[in-house]
């Protein structure tokens, strides 16, 4: 039993990416009509992967510096790639999130989602062992592996069960992001021959001889890298993610996408997968390129105001509600952008948490768009109007969680809002409070769309009569969203649990940069080198 | 022991949870009544046994902090929930609670039969606690948590009845419009942060005197961006817009939030943060303009209003400007005690109006109502002493209060000020008793199907009882000249003695002469007298209402305040971001090129599609010329 659980606590991260991987297989063999049972089959299944990520909560230690649960296993060989994973407290609260979300989104499709079921439940399982890999890999081509892995399942849940343009829209979804992987990859390459050269170089007698792909190795070398290197490779990796995020202005593809998105992968969407772009940036692009990230912090800062003032005048004018919602995602994930541009320990642990809020407050939002479609098959506000008097359980809810995005004091939203805004008021990184001072105006703004569209769907007279029959929030609706609730003021009042958990990791990624930045001022002597090894090439 | 008083927040948050979530299945109006005003009763009475406690301690150490625990720590980031009772806060726990209490008890009698009854108090009672944690904060983050509470109840009380249009618009408006406010205080905070290492009240205010110059740019810039933020919350200019369309909510609410306790935060808060006042007099001058340009407006245009609501709605604004020129001239006790006896006699014409809306079915135009005296007494008692409250007769407590800030005025700012505010005082006489006079006197002109009536005893006694706190609530704070003991300036003393010290430094404190006192003490009274008397005369005979012309028309309007920020903020804004950003940037631009290259690429793909042609010569001489360019490449890069 001992040696069980030993064997448990060592390969908990295994576990949680293959476990729902392995286990959806069989949901392929199964006969059409068991659809009763494959809906629960993959609701325990998700649960089951719940279970065994709080196990990993619990255990996780945040006061240990660097990875924790670490594995690693030889993979290709002559590639040098191994099967190596870890988590930090970053990781942590990003796969918490993922198996948080998934189970959610499996049972809001209980009753929505019809077609082909075996394949959608499928795709749902594949990609949550595949978000978790992309949140514990420590490898550059295993990430690699995932990060694109996802994008196959995301493709078809759109161009499968999405609505009327749902083909249009997967391909941009697709286009967009195989941009930024195509990239990503040319980038892997460069950057492990650099590192590799740099080694051999720095480390003469010492060094490796070979290339690897180990993170925590090469975020020890390619700071050496020279300025302009690590400026190209630092946007070979970086432009991927900012699509991924989306940053303004590479977001055109996220309300396409959102709005033929089927609820289930809305929430997905917004929830998980923008936070691969963040987390990448985060995990990649500060620790590798700090020089680049040093240089380009102000158009990265720019672009990242721009993105919040923007996506919210943006979403003032929509008459889609989940179009609304899709670019007050824009606005929101430039909030976490601002925040790691910032740098200071209260911006960056704001960013951190904030991708969790943002997963909670905006996957919920889609929920709930996704409920009112299913009652009258429009998501368009003027449609709608004193849905408050014949849905009121609904309202209220639906009332929370907009204060939540709001950023109201008391609830999630405003714990990441305003630490990011405190860290990059007084950051050193962006020089200037005028990022933050802009940025707060988006507090204003997110009041403006989110309670106006409150007050157009919900409040006056019910003056349609399509309206005046609606059926208030069922037991499976009300299952989806207890949970997001209980957080939503959970994290509100209680922060330190979560903000815990990513102190020490945060703090690490800023002394490496720290570091760097020392690095780069003694950079002169090692110029001189540079240019020596270079001629002899 | 002092643990005991966190039993003040725990009541209004358990009404709030009981009533949220069982209020639908408790079916009993009197249960949910008699247990949401218990929760508020029984904190007011905690805050008395710890006025007689702070009482019995030497008056330095009349400072309590509670410390709970951790809210928000990251990085140097360390926030607590904790609280601070001093004399300061204890009065307005007082007030809160006390007049909550009261108009808790009115609601029972006002929300009867209301669909939403258990709904209606839930929210109440989450004001209350937001209230609670606002003046009890010991940090500047607690306090806006409170700050944003309040807020977020206004905005579901002001749409409370949400199946009305107007509702919705004048909730949300409220919201927006102190998001504005909330910008500054916000930015403030991270101003002080960032300077000071700090969001601890206390010590951001014992870190000034140490290190800062009077009129430094920081303390400067601070001091405005609070008062932004007071300003929206506080409805002064320029954000006092959202206050009139408030008056949409329930009555009960405009009673408690919209006059006597939410809207005094912004003062409050100064109050506060006096010595940041004191240490940056360009500031206080600002407040003081405000004040007074605000009390003058809303005065003007209360005196042309109809809607008995919005009389009282812009009585409120122009009170709040007395409060603020009692800030702007460094009398910060005098604030508080004008905040308190407003609250007072605010909250008792506001429950008043609410009785006579409730007799009238609903009725809020002035001009369809008229002869209400006798059909309802006591209604009509308690609001003629609110009336002659507010005009500043004496002994009533808007006239101790009142007098003080003219006073004040005119020793710290001059004449010209004084004379400013002295008319504000007439205008205050002349629209309330325009408003008594139209209700109460003169012929009825209501519809013969409105049967008024007394209202039931349930609202009646909270009338009587605030009445009578209207009467003798001034005494708290009687002038030097009476020779009589000021109870409140005592009490508050140790709050602001670091404040007195401060502007002793600063300046010259005009030693006040008896007799201009007493002089200028008679001049508003009769002043207050002469404006009642003209106005009873104008209205009591009038029988038709003409349409207003020229100015009359514009005040009538509103100065057309609201058209304007539509004008030049709101519709431009939407304009920008619907035909600027969205129809071209979005759609033509980003995703046109988008779009074009994905068209472009599937076009080149079909043109170099014929270089493969499979004829070997062709792929020779591609062959070559790559080479070529590759050993140039090489040569000259």
């Amino acid at each position: 039993m001992e040696q069980l659980s030993k064997i448990l606590y060592e390969n908990i991260l295994t576990i949680l990416i293959f476990i729902p991987i392995i286990f959806s297989l069989p949901l392929l063999f199964l006969k059409k009509q068991s659809e009763k049972f494959i809906k629960i089959y993959s609701l325990l299944l998700s649960l089951i992967v719940f279970i065994f990520s709080l196990f990993l909560f619990l255990k996780f230690n945040p006061d240990v510096e660097g990875y924790q649960f670490i594995v690693k296993y030889k993979w290709i060989s002559f590639l040098n790639a191994d099967y190596h994973i870890g988590i930090d407290g970053i990781s942590l609260l990003l796969i918490m999130l993922t198996t948080f979300t998934i189970p959610l989104s499996i049972l809001i499709s209980w009753q929505s989602v019809n077609k082909r079921i075996k394949l959608y439940y499928f795709m749902i399982l594949i990609l949550e062992g595949s978000l978790i890999g992309v949140f514990s890999s420590l490898d550059l081509l295993l990430f690699y592996v995932f990060w694109e892995f996802i994008l196959i399942p995301m493709y078809f849940m759109i161009g499968i069960w999405g609505s009327e343009e749902r083909v249009y829209a997967a391909v941009k979804f697709f286009l967009y992001t195989m941009i930024g992987s195509v990239l990503l990859i040319i980038g892997v390459i460069w950057l492990v021959y650099s590192c590799m050269e740099k080694d051999m170089f720095l480390n003469a007698e010492n060094a490796l001889r070979k290339f690897t792909l180990d993170i925590t190795q090469l975020d020890k070398i390619s700071p050496f890298l020279q300025p302009q290197r690590q400026i190209l490779l630092f946007l070979l990796f970086t432009i991927g993610f900012l699509i991924k995020i989306p940053l303004f202005p590479f977001h055109t593809w996220l309300p396409d996408a959102h709005v033929q998105a089927p609820t289930a992968g809305s929430v997905i969407l917004a929830a998980l997968l923008l936070k691969m772009g963040t987390y990448g940036l985060l995990r990649f692009s500060v620790p590798l390129f700090p020089v680049a990230f040093l240089t380009l912090t102000p158009y990265l800062a720019v672009l990242a105001v721009v993105g919040i003032i923007y996506g919210a005048l943006v979403s003032i004018v929509q008459k889609d509600m989940k179009k609304l919602v899709a670019f007050s995602s824009v606005s929101h994930m430039g909030f976490i952008v601002l925040g790691i541009t910032a740098l200071t320990q209260e911006a960056v642990q704001g960013s951190v948490i904030q991708m969790v809020n943002h997963g909670l407050s905006t996957g919920a939002l889609f929920m709930l768009v996704g409920m009112l479609y299913e009652r009258r098959h429009t998501k368009e506000i003027a449609q709608f109007g004193g849905i408050a008097k014949v849905m009121p359980v609904y309202a209220g809810i639906f009332l929370v969680v907009s204060l939540s995005s709001i950023g109201l004091p008391g609830l999630n939203g405003f714990i990441g809002e305003f630490l990011i805004l405190l860290g990059a008021f007084g950051s050193q990184n962006l020089k200037s409070i005028y990022y933050s001072v802009f940025s707060a105006t988006g507090v204003i703004l997110s009041a403006v769309y989110l309670l106006w569209m409150y007050q157009r769907v919900f409040t006056g007279p019910v003056d349609k009569d399509e309206n005046k029959n609606l059926k208030d929030i069922g037991k499976i609706e009300l299952a989806c969203l207890i949970p997001v609730l209980i957080f939503i003021v959970w994290i509100g009042v209680r922060p330190n649990t979560f903000l815990h958990k990513s102190e020490k990791s945060v703090n690490k990624i800023i002394l490496q940069f720290k570091n760097a930045e020392i690095i780069n001022k003694t950079r002169n002597t090692i110029d001189i080198n540079n240019s020596v090894f270079r001629e002899e090439k | 022991m002092d643990k005991f008083f966190i039993f003040v927040l725990i009541f209004p948050l358990l009404g709030f949870i009981i009533n949220l979530l069982f209020g639908k299945r408790i079916k009993s109006e009197k249960f949910i009544g008699i247990f949401s005003s218990a929760v508020v009763l029984i904190p007011f009475l905690i805050a008395v046994y710890f006025l007689i406690y702070l009482f019995s301690l030497e008056p330095q150490s009349r400072f309590i902090t509670l410390n709970l625990l951790s809210w928000i720590a990251a990085g140097f980031f360390n926030i607590q929930f904790s609280f601070l009772i001093d004399p300061l806060s204890l009065c307005m726990v007082l007030v809160v609670t006390g007049v909550g209490f009261l108009i808790h008890w009115y609601s029972i009698g006002y929300m009867h039969n209301d669909s939403m009854f258990s709904r209606f108090f839930a929210y109440m009672n989450l004001f209350i606690l937001s209230m609670l944690i606002l003046v009890l904060a010991d940090n500047f983050l607690l306090l806006f948590l409170g700050w944003e509470g309040v807020g977020l109840c206004s905005y579901l009380l002001i749409g409370f009845w949400y199946e009305k249009k107007f509702t919705g618009d004048a909730a949300k408006k409220a919201f927006i419009v102190n998001r504005i406010g909330d910008f500054g205080f916000m930015i403030a905070m991270f101003l002080i942060f960032l300077n000071f290492g700090t969001l601890n009240i206390s010590q951001f205010l014992a870190a000034i005197p140490v290190s800062f110059e009077f009129n430094s740019g920081l303390l400067v810039a601070v001091s405005l961006l609070l008062f932004l933020g007071a300003t929206g919350k506080s409805a002064q200019i320029p954000l006092f817009v959202w206050l009139p369309d408030a008056m949409a909510g329930p009555t009960p609410v405009s009673a408690l939030i919209h006059a006597a306790t939410m809207v005094t935060a912004g003062v409050y808060l100064i109050a506060r943060c006096s010595l940041l006042y004191v240490y940056s007099p360009i500031t206080t001058n600002i407040v003081l303009i405000i004040g007074i340009f605000t009390a003058l407006i809303a005065a003007v245009i209360a005196a042309k209003q109809n809607d008995i609501k919005k009389i009282l709605a812009y009585s409120t604004i122009s009170q709040l400007g007395f409060m603020f020129v009692a800030l702007g001239t460094f009398t910060y006790w005098l604030a508080i005690f004008h905040l308190i006896t407003h609250a007072f006699f605010k909250a008792l014409l506001f429950l008043g109006s609410g009785s006579v809306i409730h007799a009238m079915s609903d009725e809020q135009d002035i001009r369809n109502m008229g002869a209400l005296k006798d059909k309802m007494k006591i209604t009509y008692y308690t609001f003629l002493i609110g009336a002659l409250a507010i005009s500043g007769i004496p002994p009533l407590a808007g006239f101790w209060s009142k007098d003080e800030i003219l006073f004040k005025t005119f020793l710290n700012s001059g004449l010209i000020f004084y004379i400013v505010l002295l008319g504000i005082a007439f205008l205050t006489a002349f629209y309330m008793f325009r408003l008594v006079t139209l209700t109460f006197y003169g012929e009825p002109r209501y519809a013969a199907n409105i049967h008024p009536h007394e209202s039931p005893k349930s609202m009646t006694i909270p009338l009587l009882i605030l009445c009578g706190l209207s009467v003798i609530g001034g005494f708290i704070g009687l002038p030097h000249i009476t020779h009589l003991p000021n109870f409140l300036e005592r009490f508050l003393s140790v709050v602001f003695d670091k404040t007195e010290t401060a502007l002793m430094m600063y300046s010259q404190v005009n030693k006040p002469e008896v007799s201009l006192e007493i002089i200028l003490l008679i001049l508003s009274v009769v002043v207050a007298l002469i404006s009642i008397t003209y106005s009873y005369k104008k209205f009591s005979a009038v029988k038709k209402f003409k349409a207003s012309r020229g100015f009359a028309k514009i005040v009538e309007n509103k100065f057309y305040v609201d058209e304007i920020y539509d004008r030049i903020i709101v519709n431009p804004l939407y304009f920008i971001s619907d035909k600027l950003l969205w129809k071209i940037f979005d759609i033509k631009i980003i995703d046109g090129f988008i779009n074009g290259l994905a068209d472009f690429i599937k076009k080149s793909g079909e043109d170099w599609r014929r270089i493969q042609s499979g004829i070997v010569q062709d792929y020779a001489l591609i062959t070559v010329s790559g080479i070529i360019i590759i050993i140039i490449y090489l040569i000259f890069f």
